[in-house]
């Protein structure tokens, strides 16, 4: 165990330097560099700068130095001092942007692959007992739905149907009042009137995919013997199938977390444009559009190493909660 | 020689294919003449032959197939389909309604399919446009009716268009947008981009994939470790971030045509690790037959053996893999475009469409703007079912 472990940490660090390389190359792919983006936001403000300044300020980022040397310069900062450079956009450090939206769209994934197991767990095993039932089908149709609907579209629709239904909009994590307010009670349950609408989404979209693995699963379970034989000995139904048949078929789908972290995150940033909620998805957006690359290669930069420490601390808690897996 | 090893329905024992006829002839039915001709062309069916009659029994499938080719075809003859260009603006049509179709007027006699004339009155204090249906005007729909020149793929003049009316007030079945364009022409125009996204992205992964799963699978060793740790890697990192900050770096003066192959050249970057995934596994169990141990004794090239030995024996799931893997690049070109990074105007794709609802309010008051929504979930659908009947296909144990 303790080998396997070391193992997979031995392999995160050249995974983690290969997240580093693709930020930087995020960031390096536009056409012109810092100081000329710097210079374009300067005379947009009605500044300028001449030759002299531009070649000092190059100099100063060490964009005259090779690429490989930038690299160096730019990921040391980073592990270093944990300086990501600075956003044009917004004015301000991009370590400070990372920090504060980075927590929240960790809480919404996490919540939301939370919820997504509330929901697909008891559709799939309902869809498996009741095989061929009207149950079925119908859930087994709206799995496809699920499968079928990218999350952007289903907020788009869930937005349309609150907004006719009630006329309300539900835009952003807080109302108005409680945006700058600090943390109370009050704050919490405004929360709750607007978080449910992203998580609603982002989990009917990924427990589409786990409905179907779930069904499929359980389905080949309850053919075995071992089955039978518990019935043959007069075990009450409900027994004979909590006691093992579910507990293998929800394995694979808790210990594919890890599997299901990309999609996730990758989900939310989205949504999050869509329902205006303040998390990596909008800031990310606009720093692309707007080509404020080190804000923009941050968040690849975090988002990625996230994800993949999450893979691995799912891998791990497989290996611990599943023998099988270790010897391979 | 060769030819005969690697053909999979050749090799199969005798005994699989009778059983297998008979499940599939049981069904069948007919004169007993016809069905001992189905039963004699069964006996010598090829794989293909045995996938495609279990294929056609898929009834979803069948039909999600003949749907998808009809809505291929629309989006190639998206100019004669659609009956007006998608950039076409009446002016003081903006934010129109969805125009209602009629077979009955007001005095209760019927008539073929008709819409009434519309007028339009700007209110104004509000400055915003409201519509009401002229009940003495009857503009009858036509089909092949004379309208917008336009240049089929560039090429052929024309003016003829599926149907339409011969009025200067625009039909609008799905009604209009901002700038008073026709949403159902922009819809069918825009499905030529976003249909057809999915088969250039899904090509070119699938020369990735083939070619690194091939060497992955076929020489192990080192490529093999590199390779798939390469593709771990690409699968642990989240897809639409990347994704953004990729298209961050297309620039804005770039034709429709150059954003097209650079959305699709993004989107396979990710998308050719699965299929490598598939090619690698099966590629690792077909390598140790006796087949191809004969063909390597005769000295045939690794090229000859991996193109020519291994390939076509699961050629049947490539295609179902590929099937599957055309909805996510559909939705991924969706996703970019719809936030602005991918197709931009005057270019169009359900992604684009759907950026003038991003604002809840718009879609509160003109809903009929999330069209565009319809036809994105119905592709994916089609594909989804396509794909889901294909693998039952495939796979020989399924029944």
């Amino acid at each position: 165990m303790v080998k396997f472990i070391l193992w997979r940490i031995g392999i995160l660090i050249p995974l983690l330097v290969l997240v580093s390389i693709v930020s930087f190359i995020v960031i390096q792919l536009p056409p012109g560099d810092y100081v000329d983006s710097y210079i374009r936001n300067l005379e947009l403000q009605g500044g300028s700068l001449n030759d002299a300044q531009k070649e000092t300020l190059q100099r100063q980022y060490g964009l005259d130095k090779p690429l490989i040397v930038q690299y160096f310069m730019w990921i040391s900062k980073i592990v270093l001092h944990g300086d990501f450079g600075n956003s044009f956009k917004y004015q301000r450090p991009v370590a400070d942007l990372l920090m504060e939206r980075i927590p929240r769209t960790i809480f919404l994934s996490l919540a939301s692959i939370f919820f997504t197991w509330i929901i697909a767990i008891p559709i799939g095993i309902l869809s498996a007992l009741k095989k061929y039932t009207i149950w079925d089908y119908f859930f087994t149709f709206l799995s496809f739905l699920g499968l079928s609907i990218p999350g952007f579209l289903l907020a788009l629709i869930l937005l349309y149907i609150v907004f006719t239904k009630t006329g309300n909009m539900i835009t952003g994590l807080f109302s108005p009042e409680y945006r700058d307010a600090p943390w109370s009670i009050a704050k919490f349950t405004d929360m709750l009137h607007n978080v449910w609408l992203p998580l609603l989404v982002l989990s009917v979209t990924g427990s589409g995919g786990l409905v179907r693995v779930l069904r499929a699963t359980l389905l080949d379970e309850l053919k075995k013997q071992y089955v039978t034989t518990a019935r043959a000995k007069g075990l009450p139904e409900w027994r004979v199938i909590m006691q093992y048949p579910i507990r293998i078929a929800i394995n694979p789908i808790i210990s594919t977390i890890g599997w299901m972290l990309p999609g996730v995150v990758g989900g939310e940033l989205v949504v999050s444009k869509v329902l205006n909620i303040p998390t990596v998805g909008p800031m990310m957006l606009d720093a692309v559009l707007s080509q404020d690359m080190y804000l923009a290669g941050g968040f690849v930069l975090i988002l990625c190493s996230l994800t993949v420490v999450g893979t691995l601390v799912s891998d791990i808690l497989l290996a611990w909660s599943d023998p099988r897996i270790r010897f391979d | 020689m060769a030819n005969t090893l690697s053909n999979p329905a050749a090799n199969a024992p005798k005994g699989y294919v009778d059983r297998r006829s008979k499940e599939l002839l049981s069904r069948h039915h007919g004169t007993r003449s016809k069905r001992l001709r189905m039963a004699e062309q069964l006996l010598e069916a090829s794989q293909y032959e045995l996938m495609l009659v279990k294929f056609k029994k898929h009834k979803l499938a069948m039909i999600s197939f003949w749907l998808l080719v009809v809505m291929y075809l629309i989006a190639i003859l998206a100019d004669f389909v659609a009956p007006y260009s998608p950039l076409t603006r009446f002016g003081e049509l903006v934010y129109a309604p969805p125009n209602t179709i009629h077979i009955r007027d007001e005095q209760g006699n019927f008539h073929a399919p008709f819409i009434y004339r519309r007028v339009s009155k700007l209110d104004e204090k509000t400055y915003i446009y409201s519509f009401m249906d002229d009940t003495s005007q009857r503009i009858p729909i036509k089909l092949f009716v004379k309208g917008e020149p336009y240049k089929l793929w560039g090429l052929i003049p024309g003016n003829l268009h599926l149907f339409g009316i011969e009025s200067e007030t625009p039909l609008f079945l799905l009604g209009s947008d901002k700038l008073g364009r026709d949403m159902f022409s922009r819809i069918i125009y825009a499905s030529r981009v976003s249909l057809f996204i999915g088969f250039g992205g899904v090509l070119i992964s699938f020369l990735l994939g083939i070619l690194l799963g091939g060497i992955s699978g076929y020489f192990g060793g080192t490529m093999d470790l590199l390779i798939q740790r390469l593709i771990e890697f690409i699968m642990s990192i989240p897809q639409i971030p990347l994704w953004m900050a990729l298209s961050a770096a297309i620039p804005q003066e770039w034709s429709g045509i150059q954003k097209f192959l650079a959305i699709t050249l993004i989107l396979s970057l990710v998308g050719w690790t699965g299929l490598a995934r598939v090619v690698r596994g099966k590629i690792i169990s077909l390598r140790e037959e006796d087949y191809v141990t004969a063909a390597r004794i005769s000295s045939a090239s690794d090229m000859t053996i991996i193109f020519h030995h291994l390939l076509p024996g699961f050629t049947s799931y490539l295609i179902v893999h590929i099937t599957n893997s055309i909805p996510g690049m559909i939705l991924g070109e969706t996703t970019l475009s719809f936030l602005g990074l991918g197709i931009t105007p005057p270019n169009v794709s359900w992604g684009s469409l759907l950026q003038q609802a991003q604002d809840v309010t718009v879609i509160g008051f003109y809903p009929w703007l999330l069209y565009p929504c319809a036809a994105i979930i119905l592709a994916v659908m089609l594909f989804n079912f396509l794909g889901d009947g294909l693998r039952d296909a495939a796979d020989p144990y399924s029944h």
